[in-house]
């Protein structure tokens, strides 16, 4: 096994401010930053502020910016930086920091609230719902979300325009409104939900101009801008200007179009 | 007894979940839904429990892929993979509801794969007669989470049309520890919590209060726990008087990550077996074939050739060896490693590149192709994993009730999901994890609704016992000269619960490891840490080695004190299975009151009888199987 001395940068800091402290510390082969903020923990800074989990790429805790891109810490290998770069940690910009490395990620469970659940079929009992693979395979991609909340973070509608936040649901959530539309049992559109134009009307849908950031930051690798958001986009623009729509809205038929 | 008074918000609950993995969220969408004002407390954020780890799915004997399974199957391979040791009663309630609550996830909008006719799709896993296993891909433990996550967010929007509070009936309390179950008397008056983001005490009282904390997987070295598994609820059951039953039963899953160093111990799913993959050792032999143990050889194929046969027609060939319970596995794995025939990192080969095309590999284990390409630099497409056992798995935990739940001698307590023991014996068969936490978290959360709408009056919290926890939560901040480095003390815990408890087993070792426990015990009475309590992980790490102390000491004695080999505990010093050990429980019983000293025991062992297997039950067997595992008089 080999080893090396790395330099590393991390914030240290509260919500009245903090900066950028340097460290020189021991890297061994195969590691991951995470490993190395924990051997920080463990040897340097043991009161160090950090938030993980599984460390394995399933959970989505250990999200931060490495060198200015939003990446899980537990999958960001050191092989992928040279020996004498300095890696810079810090917080993830879009939310406010707490402590160190760990920010208040408590607009993501604001959003999720704010989105109406899977309403179930009515009249199908438990145990015989019926769904081919090819009909659920799209739904089941935006399932694959660990909601580490990197495309949150990144998203440039908020990332640094605050003031969006109360009418923009972000990358995630607008996702997870694609998900429950293209769910082939869902039943919202029975109970009066159009899920498509809560998207634009309520969750600022419309505010994505399709840079496609939250797609290349997304470790599970979720075509989110091209699987979820613009065929949101396309369905909203639908039912939106279509006037056959807008007729059979007109008359109380077509509700589910 | 401390001179101030703590001053800490109180507040009024009717049920507790410690927890919010899937025993625990599924615990308080049952007590909401039956009108218990329900408070769940959890140290991660919410919906990043360790549930999500799960990887191959949830068995369920819905009979979706062989129309032959039904419960009894279920129930029999439960029993057989727990070699005869589970709480029969827990395996066969948890045999005949799996399927339900199975299919009440897809009512709250989950997504499992699906046959070609629509249905649930299953899959092949060790130990299974049947393919049983409801799954997503390889990440059937997020489905689960999700799923459950989701059903609470409904629940709260239903209570905010009513009240105007998403959280007035049921709130999560994300990122704090419960460091004390409260009583009153006897009986269970709430929870001592901190909030790891501020450092801040709360008290959570009620009348009923849920462990869902999983198991203690931190304890060892090389282990697919993450740091969250430090054996909290089987500490706080414990302290508040609950014994423990079967601690020497631990899981060590046969097929985890061996390189490199730093994600040693990081789970490779067993679904990669149950699709097709393969073991083979340095020579390339599929060694396991040497390893099917008598109780087995009538279930398992004699030849490569009717094993590969068995994927495409199981009616009339017999499963491959590989998918032999974990136990069994495990061992076989450490016995090729030691005999010479190892890979070059210490582990073993685990093939699917030249058992399946490459795209059916990235689309049935999409998660393993990732986590190898990105963390190890291997092409599981390509070439071999090379894998080894890792901790994984606590059969042993709170001895409850196997119909409600209900921890046993603790009034309003309740344990279900991997902290409670039981319903796996002394093995636990791979997608038993997902159903149990379903089945017994909704019983759990039924019975302290139940207890709780029952109570005559509310239970109170005592300032002492406040001023108590207080004290005891806030000692690492006031360590003399001196004073020991956590982070230190866990390492060396690790390493000695790996090398002298881990998953080969000798009296003398385990002595020592006792030893070794008191010493460490000693030492971690004086841990310190620097700082101040704002989100300080040296001070909850040094809380939670109280809890992994404890734990370890019940595993170490329940191991020294079990002479043969069952499931999960396996001694070189007494290899044979031994009948007139199956029925017998280990109980590990709290030293009342707790020493003094540090060094003490604070572990009592107590053997007990288990319940006579009911008849109706034994029945499914056949008398020639029943008599490899049942003493005489039990026969």
């Amino acid at each position: 096994m080999t080893s090396y001395d790395a330099s590393f940068r991390v914030w240290r800091g509260d919500p009245e401010g903090g900066e950028l402290r340097d460290f020189t510390v021991e890297v061994h082969d195969g590691e991951v930053v995470l490993d190395i903020i924990h051997r920080l923990q463990a040897t340097q800074a043991p009161d160090l502020a950090v938030r993980w989990n599984c460390k394995a790429g399933k959970c989505g805790s250990c999200s931060a910016e490495i060198n200015g891109r939003p990446r899980l810490m537990c999958m960001t290998r050191m092989s992928v930086f040279d020996r004498t770069d300095t890696i810079t940690v810090t917080p993830l910009r879009a939310f406010p920091v707490v402590r160190d490395l760990v920010t208040d990620v408590g607009f993501n469970y604001e959003k999720a609230r704010s989105i109406p659940a899977f309403v179930p079929p009515p009249g199908v009992a438990a145990g015989e719902y019926r769904m081919q693979q090819i009909d659920v395979d799209r739904s089941q991609e935006f399932r694959k979300c660990i909601e580490c909340f990197l495309c949150q973070d990144t998203c440039h509608v908020v990332r640094d325009h605050e003031d969006n936040k109360p009418s923009f649901a972000g990358p995630r959530f607008l996702m997870r409104i694609a998900e429950l539309d293209m769910h082939p049992l869902d039943a919202a559109a029975s109970e009066g939900l159009d899920r498509k134009r809560t998207a634009q009307d309520d969750h600022g849908l419309g505010y994505c101009n399709i840079t496609k950031c939250c797609t290349e930051v997304c470790p599970e690798g979720i075509h989110i801008t091209d699987n979820a958001l613009i065929p949101l986009k396309e369905r909203a623009a639908d039912r939106k200007y279509d006037p056959l729509v807008w007729l059979g809205n007109k008359i109380g038929r077509r509700r589910d179009g | 007894m401390p001179s101030f008074m703590t001053q800490v918000d109180r507040q009024q609950w009717d049920v507790i979940v410690v927890g919010a993995g899937g025993a625990g969220l599924r615990a308080a969408i049952e007590a909401r839904e039956r009108g218990a004002r329900t408070a769940v407390i959890c140290k991660s954020l919410f919906g990043k429990a360790h549930t999500v780890m799960a990887e191959g799915g949830i068995a369920a004997s819905m009979g979706n892929v062989n129309g032959h399974d039904n419960w009894q199957v279920h129930f029999r391979d439960t029993m057989r993979g727990g070699k005869f040791l589970n709480q029969w009663r827990m395996a066969e309630l948890h045999a005949q509801e799996a399927p339900d609550r199975v299919w009440e996830l897809e009512t709250w909008g989950a997504l499992f794969d699906r046959t070609a006719d629509g249905r649930i799709s299953q899959r092949n896993f060790g130990g299974h007669e049947y393919p049983r296993l409801a799954h997503v891909g390889d990440r059937t433990g997020l489905e689960l989470i999700r799923t459950l996550q989701q059903k609470i967010v409904q629940l709260q929007q239903q209570d905010f049309k009513e009240t105007g509070d998403h959280e007035s009936g049921l709130k999560v309390f994300q990122e704090c520890t419960v460091t004390r179950v409260l009583k009153d008397g006897d009986r269970v008056a709430g929870t001592f919590c901190y909030e790891r983001e501020s450092g801040r005490f709360f008290v959570l009282e009620a009348p009923a209060v849920v462990l869902a904390t999983g198991g203690i997987g931190k304890s060892f070295k090389t282990t697919s726990n993450s740091w969250e598994y430090t054996g909290d609820g089987h500490a706080l059951a414990l302290l508040a008087g609950a014994p423990l039953l079967n601690m020497e039963f631990v899981q060590f899953h046969p097929t985890g990550m061996v390189w490199p160093p730093s994600v040693k111990g990081i789970l490779v799913t067993e679904s990669v077996r149950g699709d097709g993959g393969v073991l083979r050792n340095s020579e390339g032999k599929r060694f396991m074939f040497d390893y099917v143990p008598d109780v087995f050889k009538e279930k398992y194929a004699e030849s490569e050739e009717e094993g590969d046969r068995w994927y495409e027609d199981p009616d009339h060939n017999r499963r491959p060896p590989e998918l032999l319970p974990r136990d069994e596995v495990a061992r076989a794995i450490n016995a090729e490693v030691k005999a010479g025939r190892g890979s070059p990192h210490g582990g073993v080969f685990l093939d699917v590149s030249t058992r399946m095309p490459a795209e059916t590999i990235r689309r049935r284990l999409p998660s393993m192709y990732h986590q190898f390409k990105e963390l190890a630099d291997v092409d599981i497409t390509a070439e071999p994993m090379e894998v080894g056992p890792t901790c994984h798995y606590v059969m042993g935990g709170v001895a409850v009730d196997s119909e409600t739940a209900a921890a046993v001698g603790v009034p309003g307590l309740f344990a279900a999901g991997e902290v409670a023991g039981g319903m796996h014996g002394s093995n636990r068969l791979g997608g038993n994890s997902l159903s149990d936490l379903l089945v017994f978290g909704r019983r759990a959360g039924l019975h302290a609704a139940e207890h709780a709408a029952a109570a005559a009056d509310r239970p109170g919290v005592a300032q002492r016992e406040i001023d108590a926890a207080a004290q005891e939560a806030l000692a690492p901040f006031h360590a003399d000269e001196g004073a020991e480095n956590p982070y230190t003390l866990h390492q060396e815990l690790q390493q000695t619960m790996n090398d002298l408890v881990g998953i080969i087993r000798r009296d003398a070792e385990m002595r020592e490891a006792l030893e070794r426990l008191a010493v460490l015990r000693t030492r971690a009475a004086r841990a310190g840490v620097e700082g101040h309590r704002q989100f300080n992980p040296g001070w909850h790490l040094a809380l939670d080695l109280r809890n992994m102390l404890l734990v370890s000491e019940c595993v170490a004695k329940a191991a020294l004190e079990r002479t043969e080999s069952r499931g999960g505990h396996t001694r070189e010093d007494c290899p044979g299975m031994d009948r007139a050990w199956r029925p017998v429980n280990l109980l590990c019983r709290p030293v009342v009151p707790a020493p003094a000293d540090p060094a003490a025991d604070r572990i009592a062992l107590v053997r007990c009888a288990t319940d006579p297997i009911r008849p109706d039950l034994l029945a499914l067997f056949e008398k020639e199987e029943l008599v490899k595992y049942l003493s005489e008089e039990e026969l």
